[in-house]
């Protein structure tokens, strides 16, 4: 067992200081695990939030030592011995207390994305679907929805153009609904325009920070900018679309 | 003196407390029945205990084993149970579960395939087909964002991180519930004329546990406070497999999924010691030999299933048995090994979550190495007493679904049979709301007195100058429980338990949260506790009073099954001393169309000689 330094951000929307504190540090330990202990010895009213402690949920995220990360996941030992942790809230999203942040716009935006549409089942009562064309679809549901990736995305972030893209989340979203083998809506032309496909520019920071290892720009996000450009920018296609109408190709 | 109308009030003809499956599926059918439908959270939505649940949805689709369908389904679900279940819910969850199933896939669920296509299906314990629709090992998180999805569009309002603290009636009817707003500390009632409970277990006052904090037996005590009653709750399930190591993780689930997929268990002397606790009434239906074991694994049809994929309460016992007898793994539990088993390209597919598990957390290389695993607290069978078809409790208006309802399970759950108990329970508790708002025309109202005395007692713990840390009283009743209310049981420690629980309770009435309400999680802590103390009282009340071995409920001091107990659920309630009555209530008879499907030989099922002509029924 060892003594470790903490600054832990403690303040609300009214304005904040680092608090300081020093906690036992046990083998096998992750900074979640003590902050639970600073809660019930020193501060018992210090604000997070966490639930399932095993990753699965992505409740416990904050900026550890300047990195967005899952609290649950990460262990103490990845820190050097005498290393203070410094643990802020998601600075992406507003202040509510201590580590606590208001994420409700992500449920806000979560609802704009019109539901799955399936198309009918077979004669059989059944829907088939080959698990090699559902593995990049399952490989965007694995989101836990931490807001990480929101949390890093720099249109988001530093240009808080949060009225023109949904981030990479929702960006995952669309795409596991667009690459959906059952799907039958034409979602191309809202994630051009409602949700701000153009506004990415690939600075891939969302896909490092996935706790999931999600490939959140080259699996999601870069075939959805083709297909809009496919859509709108192939001057074939625009033709096309002059005399034949806004069509999902088939 | 508090002012009520100073409260903020909501109306819903139906309030859904909890968002996991349960609460979800139920708040989707209220709103297809036409019901100004609420839901209450003390999380975000998405983040309910289901998430975690990891191994499968169980259901009879008979994708994978074309012999499968609902009546074997129904007769493990019995035998898990020990034929302690409510025979109506095990009939009605067998046959629904299916149609639940391909419901979420119309939601957007995309489960595994099979090779035609199909959604495919895993083996798990107790389960005789390959019956457990999946995706890899993060089947819950599929669950619970489908029903998420397309939750959101059907007109419910989701009330995210508010807390219910207390159930309100105009007489012996539901009228309303008090809350508090987390992020505010800000106290909210609701007025409405029914409410369902979907609030899962109470595993958070046990130290071992694969419950998260939000497990802390809200809807349990709750009702009881109401006046309803509780049934089975003696029977806790400790899951065979939980982390041992590193401490700060003990007791996170490692799913079944692991052995349904080939994983074994061994001791320290590297024995695959399960084929020494295989019990006469599995026999006939388990491996006898490693190399049957071996052949059931190839795919072979003709062999029976490994003894690792016994019931929970069965490999849990067995695990406990070989730590005590000192041939343990370093940690204090067993190996379970599928690294030498399954290559690691298989492992990393089927179980990527159980692979970055362990490799973030206790840096083990599942697929080069053994998992040290060990019996953890993971679910409720006992809870709100409940009808079958309508999930009403005794309280009128009040319903439960899914952990904190009592009876699909009897004294033992299986495996995958969680998930569908939620989609399935959840709808039909939608119905039974329906039904009963369809005949209670006649307005209620909660009176205020009940609101300002519930308030006062919640804010008093923010006031006071000195008093009990609710975090350190927390852990003290989660070393209690598990002391004397763990997974081997006598007379003697459950009533020394009894006796510290009554003291835990005085010291629980000053406990202290000093800070402002505003998101404040001492507060939050210490008015869980109420929840905790009494869902931990009736669980030791109701292990006492059953004097006999059955499923996961284990007396040291009465071994093994007592017929005579067969006929007995354990009920509790509140006496109208204030005091908790606990009682042997008479079960109802078996009807005899099911007794003849749980009895049969399974070869006399499958060839339709029992059970042939009910398919229609029911």
């Amino acid at each position: 067992m060892t003594k470790r330094t903490f600054r832990v951000w403690r303040g609300d929307k009214s304005g904040g200081e680092f608090a300081t504190f020093e906690e036992d540090v046990e083998s096998g330990m992750v900074v979640l695990d003590v902050l639970h202990r600073i809660q019930a010895r020193q501060a018992s009213d210090l604000a997070l939030r966490w639930n399932c402690k095993a990753g699965k949920c992505g409740s416990c995220s904050m900026e550890i030592n300047g990195r967005p990360r899952l609290s649950c996941m990460t262990r103490m030992n990845m820190y050097g011995e005498n290393e203070t942790i410094t643990v802020q809230p998601l600075k992406t999203f507003p202040l509510i207390k201590d580590l606590v942040t208001d994420v409700q716009w992500n449920y806000v935006q979560n609802k704009r994305i019109r539901p799955f549409k399936p198309r009918p089942r077979d004669a059989d009562g059944q829907h088939r679907m080959y698990q090699e064309d559902v593995d990049r679809v399952q490989e965007f549901r694995k989101c836990i929805e931490c807001f990480l990736c929101q949390d890093v995305c720099h249109v988001l972030r530093d240009r808080d153009a949060k009225d023109r893209f949904v981030g990479p989340r929702f960006m995952i979203r669309l795409a596991s609904l667009e690459m959906h083998p059952l799907d039958t809506d034409d979602r191309v032309p809202e994630i051009r325009k409602e949700f701000g496909s153009g506004m990415c520019n690939i600075t891939r920071c969302c896909t490092e920070v996935c706790p999931e290892h999600i490939n959140i720009t080259d699996n999601g996000i870069i075939p959805l900018k083709e297909r809009v450009v496919d859509r709108y920018y192939d001057p074939v296609a625009w033709v096309g679309r002059k005399i034949f109408g806004d069509k999902k190709p088939t | 003196m508090l002012d009520v109308s100073e409260i903020q009030t909501i109306e819903h003809d139906v309030l859904v407390i909890g968002a996991g499956g349960a609460g979800l599926r139920a708040a989707i059918e209220c709103s297809a029945q036409g019901l100004s439908t609420g839901v209450v959270s003390k999380s975000l939505l998405g983040k309910a205990h289901t998430v975690m649940a990891e191994g499968g949805i169980a259901a009879a689709l008979g994708n994978v084993d074309a012999r499968d369908n609902w009546k074997v389904h129904f007769r493990d679900t019995i035998r898990g149970g020990k034929f302690m279940n409510v025979w109506r819910m095990a009939e009605l969850h067998a046959r629904q579960a299916p149609d639940r199933v391909r419901e979420l896939e119309e939601w957007g669920a995309v489960f595994d395939r099979t090779k035609e296509g199909l959604i495919s299906q895993r083996n798990f314990g107790g389960h005789r087909y390959p019956r457990l629709a999946h995706v890899g090992d993060r089947t819950g998180l599929e669950m619970i964002r489908s029903l998420q999805d397309y939750g959101v569009h059907q007109g419910i309002s989701f009330h995210m991180e508010c807390t219910a603290l207390e159930l309100l009636k105009d007489g012996d009817r539901i009228a309303g519930v008090l809350c508090y707003w987390r992020e505010t500390g800000r106290f909210v009632v609701f007025r409405c004329k029914a409410v369902i409970l979907a609030t899962g277990g109470g595993g958070k006052a046990w130290s071992i546990t694969s419950n998260s904090w939000e497990y802390t037996g809200d809807g349990i005590a709750m009702a009881y406070d109401a006046g309803a009653e509780l049934m089975d709750l003696e029977f806790t399930q400790f899951h065979p497999t939980g982390m041992v190591w590193p401490p700060s993780v003990r007791g996170t689930l490692v799913t079944e999924g692991v052995r349904g997929d080939g994983g074994i268990l061994l001791n320290n002397k590297g024995e695959r010691f399960m084929f020494n606790y295989i019990s006469e009434r599995f026999a006939t239906e388990t491996a006898a030999t490693v190399e049957e074991a071996a052949r059931w694994l190839d795919g072979d049809k003709t062999a029976r299933r490994p003894p690792e994929l016994l019931t929970r309460d069965e490999v849990a016992r067995a695990i406990t048995t070989e730590v005590n007898a000192g041939r343990g793994s370093p940690h204090g539990g067993v190996f379970l090994d599928i690294a030498s088993r399954r290559p690691a390209e298989f492992i990393k597919r089927k179980l990527p979550s159980m692979y970055h598990q362990f490799k973030e957390l206790a840096e083990v290389d599942i697929t080069k190495e053994a998992m040290e695993v060990g019996p953890t607290l993971h679910y409720f069978m006992g809870g709100v007493r409940v009808d079958a078809d309508t999930q009403s409790s005794s309280v009128p208006g009040l319903f439960a679904c899914g952990e904190c309802a009592a009876g699909l399970h009897g004294a033992n759950r299986l495996g995958g049979n969680s998930l569908s108990d939620l989609i399935v329970f959840g709808k039909l508790a939608g119905e039974g709301a329906a039904q009963y708002l369809r005949g209670s025309k006649t307005p209620v109202k909660a009176p205020d007195e009940h609101v300002v005395s519930s308030v006062r007692r919640a804010t008093e713990i923010l006031r006071r100058d000195t008093g009990t840390n609710p975090y350190l009283l927390h852990e003290q009743l989660e070393k209690l429980m598990s002391r004397y209310v763990g997974i081997v049981r006598t007379k003697v420690e459950l009533e020394k338990g009894i006796e510290e629980l009554q003291a835990l309770k005085v010291s629980a009435r000053d406990v202290r949260a000093p800070g402002a309400s505003q998101y404040n999680p001492g507060w939050h802590e210490a008015l869980a506790l109420r929840s905790l103390l009494i869902t931990s009282e009736a669980v030791a009340r109701a292990a006492l009073m059953r004097e006999e071995s059955r499923g996961a409920h284990t007396r040291l001091d009465f071994p093994g099954e007592r017929p005579e107990w067969l006929a007995y659920n354990v009920v509790s309630k509140k006496g109208r001393d204030g005091q908790m009555s606990v009682e042997k209530v008479a079960r109802p008879k078996a009807p005899e169309h099911l007794a003849a499907v749980a009895n049969a030989k399974i070869e006399d099922l499958e060839s339709g000689l029992v059970g042939a002509g009910i398919d229609g029924k029911g």
